[in-house]
C-alpha cells in the first residue's frame, strides 16, 4: 500500500501534463501540421522551452547532488545509440504527422473526448508488441549463428 | 474569469511547465520522463506472450501507469472546464493548405474529417489510426524513445544519441507533411 500511496504524485503531475497539453494545443492535430510545415512557431517554443528548462533543472540537480524525496539517488543512465535510433526515429516522425500525436498526446486525445484514438492506442501498443516479437526472431537468429550480442542488450534495457 | 480559463497558453508558459515536469519527477522518486516506455509496460501486463522484451516486471514501472492515467484525466479536466471555445489559432496558411487538401472541419482539436469513428473501417480510418498508430508505437520503441524520452529528457542530460534522435523525428514528420500527407489526402478525396 505504501508504493500505491507513493504513485499518487505521478497521478498529480500526470493531471498537469494532460491539463497542459490540451492548453496549450499540443495535442492538436492541426499545430503538428503547421509545426511540420514551418509556418509557426508555436511548437518549436513549445519544445524549445522545455529543453532549456529540463536542461537547467537536471545541471542543478546534478550540481547540488540532489536526492530524491523517497531517498534514492537521482541516477541518469546514457543513451544509447544504435541503427533503430535513425530508422525507428523517421517512422514515428511520420506517424507522428498522420495521428497528429506523439505518445503522450495520444492518451491526452482520447481523456480530452476523443475516443476513436483508442484504436491509434492500440494500434501503437501493437506496433511495440511486433517490435518484441521482431527482437525475439532476431535473438533467435542470433543464437542459432553462435552470434549472441543481442539478448544481452536487450536486457540491459530496461 | 471564465475567459481566463478558457483561453489558450502562450508556448512559453507551457515549454516551461513541462520543462519542470522533468526535475518534478527525478525528485518525486528518480523517475525519467518518457511516455513511450508506457506502452512496453502495458504489453508486458498484457500480453508478454512469453517474448523476452516483455519479460520484466511492469509492476516496478506503475508509476508510469498512475501518470498516464493522470494525463487521460487531466485532458478531461482542461476539455470539460477549460475549454476554449475558438478553433486553434493556426496560421491561416496551413489553414489553407490543408482546405486544398480536403480538411474542412477546423473547430476542434482534431479534425472530424478523418477523427470519427464512423471512419474506422474506410481507407483513411486505416490509414490515420491503424497505420499511423502503428508507426508511433514500432518507431518510437525502436527509436528508444519519443519526443519526450528523447527531445526533452535526453537533451535535457545532453545525450547525443537524443539529439540524433529527435533529428530523425523532425526528417519524418517534413518527408511526411510534405510529400507523404498531401498526396495521400489528395487521393481518399
Amino acid at each position: 500500500m505504501k508504493t500505491f500511496k507513493a504513485n499518487y504524485g505521478y497521478l498529480i503531475a500526470g493531471v498537469l501534463f494532460g491539463i497542459i497539453f490540451v492548453k496549450a494545443e499540443i495535442i492538436s492535430w492541426f499545430r503538428i501540421q503547421e509545426m511540420f510545415r514551418l509556418e509557426s512557431i508555436h511548437m518549436y517554443g513549445v519544445i524549445g522551452t522545455a529543453v532549456v528548462t529540463g536542461m537547467v533543472s537536471v545541471f542543478l540537480i546534478k550540481k547540488f547532488k540532489l536526492k530524491a524525496l523517497n531517498g534514492e539517488a537521482i541516477v541518469l543512465k546514457p543513451k544509447k545509440f544504435h541503427r533503430g535510433v535513425i530508422i525507428g526515429g523517421f517512422l514515428f516522425g511520420i506517424g507522428w504527422t498522420f495521428t497528429g500525436a506523439c505518445p503522450g498526446p495520444l492518451y491526452v486525445q482520447i481523456g480530452s473526448g476523443y475516443t476513436v484514438i483508442l484504436v491509434t492506442l492500440i494500434s501503437a501498443l501493437s506496433g511495440v508488441w511486433i517490435y518484441g516479437w521482431w527482437k525475439e526472431r532476431e535473438i533467435a537468429g542470433e543464437i542459432k549463428k553462435g552470434t549472441g550480442t543481442l539478448a544481452p542488450r536487450l536486457k540491459q534495457q530496461k | 474569469m471564465l475567459e481566463l480559463l478558457q483561453r489558450p497558453w502562450p508556448w512559453y508558459l507551457a515549454g516551461f511547465m513541462i520543462g519542470l515536469l522533468v526535475p518534478a519527477l527525478l525528485l518525486l522518486g528518480n523517475k525519467k520522463f518518457g511516455i513511450s516506455s508506457s506502452f512496453r509496460d502495458i504489453c508486458a501486463a498484457c500480453v508478454p506472450a512469453g517474448l523476452s522484451f516483455f519479460k520484466y516486471d511492469w509492476r516496478d514501472n506503475l508509476w508510469n501507469i498512475f501518470f498516464l492515467t493522470g494525463a487521460i484525466i487531466g485532458g478531461f479536466i482542461a476539455q470539460t472546464w477549460m475549454q476554449n471555445p475558438a478553433p486553434v489559432a493556426i496560421n491561416p496558411e496551413t489553414t489553407a493548405a490543408l482546405q486544398d487538401l480536403g480538411i474542412q472541419d477546423f473547430t476542434g482539436l482534431l479534425p472530424s474529417d478523418i477523427f470519427t469513428w464512423e471512419n474506422l473501417f474506410s481507407l483513411k480510418g486505416l490509414i490515420f489510426f491503424v497505420i499511423g498508430g502503428f508507426l508511433v508505437g514500432f518507431g518510437t520503441r525502436y527509436a528508444g524513445g519519443c519526443t519526450s524520452g528523447h527531445t526533452i529528457m535526453g537533451l535535457a542530460d545532453l545525450q547525443w544519441p537524443s539529439l540524433v534522435a529527435s533529428m530523425c523525428f523532425m526528417a519524418g514528420g517534413f518527408f511526411s507533411a510534405h510529400l507523404l500527407l498531401p498526396n495521400i489526402l489528395k487521393w481518399l478525396n
